[in-house]
């Protein structure tokens, strides 16, 4: 085969999903016709995942700097200064559309590929989170999708030995073509040992790391060009598959250089391998860079130039190699048995030169194709959001019921079942485990510690796209606070459709808007992400799911607080209702769960009485007057007591909430929160928030077995743990 | 005391064991590679918890057979104790150093959650910080931690009184319910006839700090560091 | 010289893979299944061109390595 040779077709362009236009812009770079390996690269370079050329316009209006920032969006994760000379190093990205084809390996996959995106950083990864969406429980793959993502990322997560400690799922039918697999990664590195993927020294080694390169993961589209002939289907595996000990390993021999002075740049080979690595590497330092393809580690036999570009073989890395450092480099890997090739050099040419077998097989200039990556404004529309639905339009349905229904409903049950199935506790530093506000995981050695949150409620994006995208980040925000953290910063995965459709990208604006918003006014930047767009099956899109994940930092971990009620007696108190008319229904699981309603614009978010609100909760879990703290969020203020009291095993006796009732316990306003406090502690802290311009409200005391309101009616805990612990094993075992 | 600590390639815990090793002895262990062919001289050899070369095969199957296993075979011989815990039971055990073996849990899934054990012997180092019947709470967090064996085998164990934990309720209860993989009479952790070994699935290091939610661990660190100093 | 070497678990023993199997096989309405056991499948090339020693030589590996003997069987196979 030799694709040197060969013309490029129109189809050719085609099925390497490159436009028309986008051709012509090519031809003008090369000044010549391309061959199929310098199609293939441009492609993956101009593709959405590698350009963002939908949405970079719209990135670009993201507040992503603080005086904590030290590496914003760009590099293969972002960078926050966690003071004592420490860092802390984390990103988020999807793996969707691979999960959905092969969840266990797509979903595996998707936490190696997130991992080294930190690694590759200078950072050992503490914590790995995960953001999951699946289609309706009664869609007849969302079963094995569930088992298959969850055994995916377990299986990888466990072995490689970083906690999963925590996450998010939700169902809808809107993800059951297309389920959302988001997984993040948390590293810890000392200020003055990152890493960055910017190549420099002409002449210095480019050296691969890790596995073999074999025919993983080469674009299915590309696949089916009829140049590879017949037999090629069987010699393509387009899934790839990952090898968490090869992973392991590869971190370890990683740590053991970069404590060396042998690295000058380091770069994972994530999406389209070898070509984005290499590439990114070169264009970022403004150099060139010549690569021996026969050089490169290979698994299968007869591998084409085209193929070792596009290969997405998991755990590899690029690393350029200060001068005379290969020996001590080299004994490392070894040590690990880890394959190890310099494949190639720097140049100042500016060019990407691939030589196989002698020749010359593939010639870009770098800074061209980089400059001239497409960017769009794609025109939109704004969302049309519904009106205000008036509790007084709502059924009022018997609590007791709706409680009941709404703790073993599908996005509200326990998730134990899945974080049973991931080693949540190796590295011995998760000191909250799954199943709280946000993870807390101690800084090794210190007595401070990690907040991280994920987060997202698609249905009030999808309601109303800007005040959906305040949300999220403000409800990552309001979690860490609730363990006692200081947010710092975010990661944000954005989830969208199809982004040629006007309504699609008014979304994606507007949620951005949103985000930026929420950003600026809780001084909580975004430093890294990832955009996963066209999310659609048969033209259905699904819900806009822009996952945030947020990242905190306790002080103090012995001033860490959890949702569990303490001791019978304490007082709890309900912090940030606004003394409006009534609860916020429109949106609420109340109305999608009960009443079969998914109308009406989603609660608010008002960013300066969020913030008052969290720092004031903040400073009293400083000054340690809190017992237990919850944030409030699905179904509202009556869900939250009843988490708090399962946490604890301990009932509450309420006053009377207020009217109308339903939306009082249901309703899901935003920015608030349900402490309790030593019964002698009330008073100053009411007295307090009142102070500071801060709602609060005593509204009852702990105690019991039973959650019982003013008029004598309750519930008991043991009945609504049977229902909240008994949805997912029942689920999953085929039984409902 | 002294401590060695064996580090395969995939051992996960290695890091973790060495904490909890040095919160009770004041003084880290020795980190050994499983290519090395020579142990430092010391009184307890640990085997960590993790992925030796990726639980490929069977877990621990290929660990046992490391350079490094022939000499804490030899050293066990001497008399020298071996704590393996979780993946460090299964390697031991593949090495021929306890009888059984340990399977797949019965529901088939790793499963990662606090079990309560009761202490069945308080006779050995290991269990010198417990009493007997003493009910104890320590994670678990594994696939593969079903005990199995033969019948015989099984009986010589009981007889001998091998066991040195077994998964039970809260209250020491040896119950179906409160064994979480299967396991053969709820063993969760046995000796060699002798005593000098003891291989079990939980982790009492990671329950050996109070930050981390619970401190039953670490009495068999210090239990230890008694016992043999 | 190629092996193939077969490895199932002895009879007794627990098989909750083949068990899990078997149960799905079930449900997806195949009734008339049963005793589904669960076992591993390994290849070899081998440099051995006696056919006796190289199976003799696997039959090694097999008590050495690849099998569990406490609950598993094996069979070798050499094949040119």
């Amino acid at each position: 085969m030799n694709h040197q040779a060969k013309k490029i077709t129109a189809e050719d362009v085609k099925t390497h999903g490159l436009s028309e236009s986008e051709y012509a812009k090519i031809l003008e770079i090369m000044g010549r016709e391309p061959n199929l390996v310098e199609l293939g690269i441009f492609s993956v370079m101009w593709s959405e995942h590698c350009s963002y050329k939908s949405s970079k316009k719209w990135l670009k209006t993201l507040p992503t700097t603080a005086p904590w920032v030290i590496c914003g969006p760009g590099e293969n994760a972002g960078v926050i200064d966690i003071g004592d000379g420490l860092a802390a190093i984390f990103k988020m990205e999807s793996h969707n559309h691979p999960s959905f084809i092969e969840p266990y390996q797509g979903a595996a996959t998707g936490v190696g590929g997130i991992l080294r995106d930190v690694f590759t950083m200078g950072a050992r990864p503490i914590a790995n989170m995960n953001a999951l969406r699946f289609g309706s429980p009664d869609h007849p793959k969302t079963r094995h999708l569930v088992s298959g993502v969850v055994s995916g990322i377990g299986g990888y997560g466990n072995c490689v030995g970083v906690p999963t400690v925590g996450g998010e799922v939700n169902f809808h039918p809107s993800y059951n073509g297309n389920i959302l697999v988001n997984a993040m990664t948390v590293g810890l590195a000392d200020q003055d040992k990152i890493f960055y993927s910017a190549a420099a020294g002409a002449g210095n080694s480019v050296v691969y790391v890790g596995s073999k390169t074999g025919r993983d993961g080469i674009h299915g589209a590309t696949m089916a060009s009829a140049e590879f002939g017949a037999d090629s289907e069987e010699k393509r595996p387009t899934v790839q598959v990952g090898d968490p000990f090869t992973e392991k390993l590869l971190i370890e021999a990683c740590m053991e250089l970069m404590a060396t002075d042998a690295i000058q740049s380091i770069q994972d080979m994530g999406a389209a391998g070898l070509t984005s690595s290499s590439f990114e590497m070169a264009s970022k330092g403004g150099m060139g860079v010549e690569i021996d393809l026969d050089k490169v580690p290979q698994r299968e036999e007869n591998m084409t130039a085209y193929e070792m570009m596009l290969s997405e073989s998991q755990e590899r890395m690029l690393i350029i190699l200060k001068p005379g450092k290969e020996d001590l480099a080299r004994k490392i890997f070894e040590k690990w048995e880890l394959d190890f090739a310099v494949i190639g050099t720097l140049t100042t040419t500016g060019r990407m030169v691939l030589k196989h077998h002698g020749e010359v097989v593939g010639d870009l200039p770098i800074d061209p194709l980089a400059q001239a990556s497409p960017e769009y404004d794609r025109p939109w529309v704004k969302t049309e959001v519904d009106p205000v639905v008036k509790a007084g339009d709502v059924k009022d349905i018997d609590w007791r019921h709706a409680l009941r229904n709404l703790m073993g409903c599908p996005d509200i049950a326990s998730r134990r079942w899945i974080w049973e199935q991931y080693d949540h506790m190796v590295m011995a530093d998760t000191a909250q485990r799954p199943g709280g506000d946000a993870a807390v995981v101690r800084i090794h050695d210190t007595d401070r510690a990690l907040a991280i949150s994920t987060d997202c409620t698609p249905r009030y994006v999808k309601a109303d796209p800007f005040e959906g995208g305040k949300q999220a980040v403000a409800e990552t925000w309001r979690n860490i606070t609730a363990v006692g953290g200081r947010p710092l910063a975010i990661t944000d995965n954005l989830n969208f459709g199809n982004p040629t459709k006007p309504p699609i990208m008014g979304q994606i604006v507007e949620a951005i808007r949103g985000i930026g918003e929420a950003c600026k006014a809780l001084d909580y930047p975004v430093i890294s992400g990832n955009v996963s767009l066209y999310n659609e099956t048969d033209g259905k899109p699904i819900l806009p799911t822009p996952a945030i994940g947020g990242v905190g930092v306790l002080d103090d971990i012995d001033r860490m607080t959890t949702v569990a009620f303490k001791n019978a007696g304490d007082v709890v108190i309900l912090v940030g209702q606004a003394d409006d008319a009534e609860g916020w229904l429109g949106q609420s699981l109340y109305l999608r769960e009960l009443l079969s309603r998914e109308d009406g614009a989603p609660p608010p978010v008002d960013l300066a009485h969020e913030r008052r609100v969290g720092d004031f909760v903040r400073g009293l879990m400083h000054m340690g007057m809190i017992t237990a703290c919850h944030d409030l969020s699905d179904g509202g203020l009556a869900v939250g007591l009843a988490e708090m009291a399962l946490a604890g095993n301990l009932g509450c006796l309420l006053q009377d909430p207020g009217t109308p009732r339903h939306s009082r316990l249901f309703g899901e306003d935003q920015g608030r929160y349900v402490l309790t406090v030593k019964a002698a502690d009330a008073d100053t802290v009411l007295a307090e928030a009142g102070t500071l311009n801060v709602p609060a409200k005593m509204l009852g005391v702990t105690g019991g077995r039973d959650i019982v309101l003013a008029d004598g009616t309750s519930v008991e805990i043991a009945e609504l743990r049977q229902l909240h612990e008994g949805w997912f094993p029942t689920y999953m075992s085929g039984k409902s | 005391m002294k401590a060695a600590v064996i580090v395969f390639p995939g051992s996960n815990c290695d890091r973790d064991i060495a904490i909890a090793l040095e919160q009770s002895m004041g003084k880290p262990p020795a980190m050994v590679w499983h290519r090395d062919s020579e142990l430092p001289k010391v009184d307890l050899i640990a085997v960590p918890g993790g992925f030796s070369y990726g639980d490929y095969l069977r877990c621990g199957a290929m660990a046992a057979h490391s350079p490094i296993m022939r000499e804490v075979k030899r050293a066990a011989e001497k008399g020298t104790r071996i704590l393996g815990i979780c993946n460090g039971f299964q390697v031991i055990t593949e090495a021929g150093l306890l009888d059984g073996v340990l399977m797949r849990n019965k529901d088939l899934r790793f499963i990662c959650k606090d079990v309560h054990l009761r202490v069945e012997d308080a006779k050995s180092p290991f269990t010198a910080g417990y009493k007997k019947d003493e009910v104890i709470r320590v994670p678990i967090a594994h696939a593969e931690g079903n005990f199995f064996t033969d019948e015989d085998t099984l009986k010589r164990i009981e007889d001998k009184g091998m066991v040195a934990f077994r998964y039970a309720t809260p209250e020491g209860d040896v119950t179906q319910d409160a064994n979480p993989n299967g396991s053969l009479n709820n063993i969760a952790g046995i000796f060699n006839d002798k005593r000098t070994v003891l291989g079990m699935m939980p982790h009492p290091e990671r329950l050996s700090d109070p930050t981390l939610g619970g401190t039953d661990g670490r009495k068999m660190f210090d239990g230890l560091v008694e016992a043999l100093s | 010289m190629k092996a193939r070497v077969h490895i199932t678990l002895k009879n007794g023993v627990l098989d909750p893979q083949g068990k899990a199997v078997e149960h799905a096989l079930h449900g997806l309405g195949f009734g008339g299944v049963s005793g589904v056991r669960q076992g591993k499948f390994i290849e070899l090339n081998l440099t051995s061109t006696d056919r006796v020693a190289a199976k003799k030589e696997v039959e090694d590996m097999c008590r050495a390595l690849l099998a569990n003997t406490v609950i598993e069987n094996y069979a070798v196979e050499v094949v040119d």
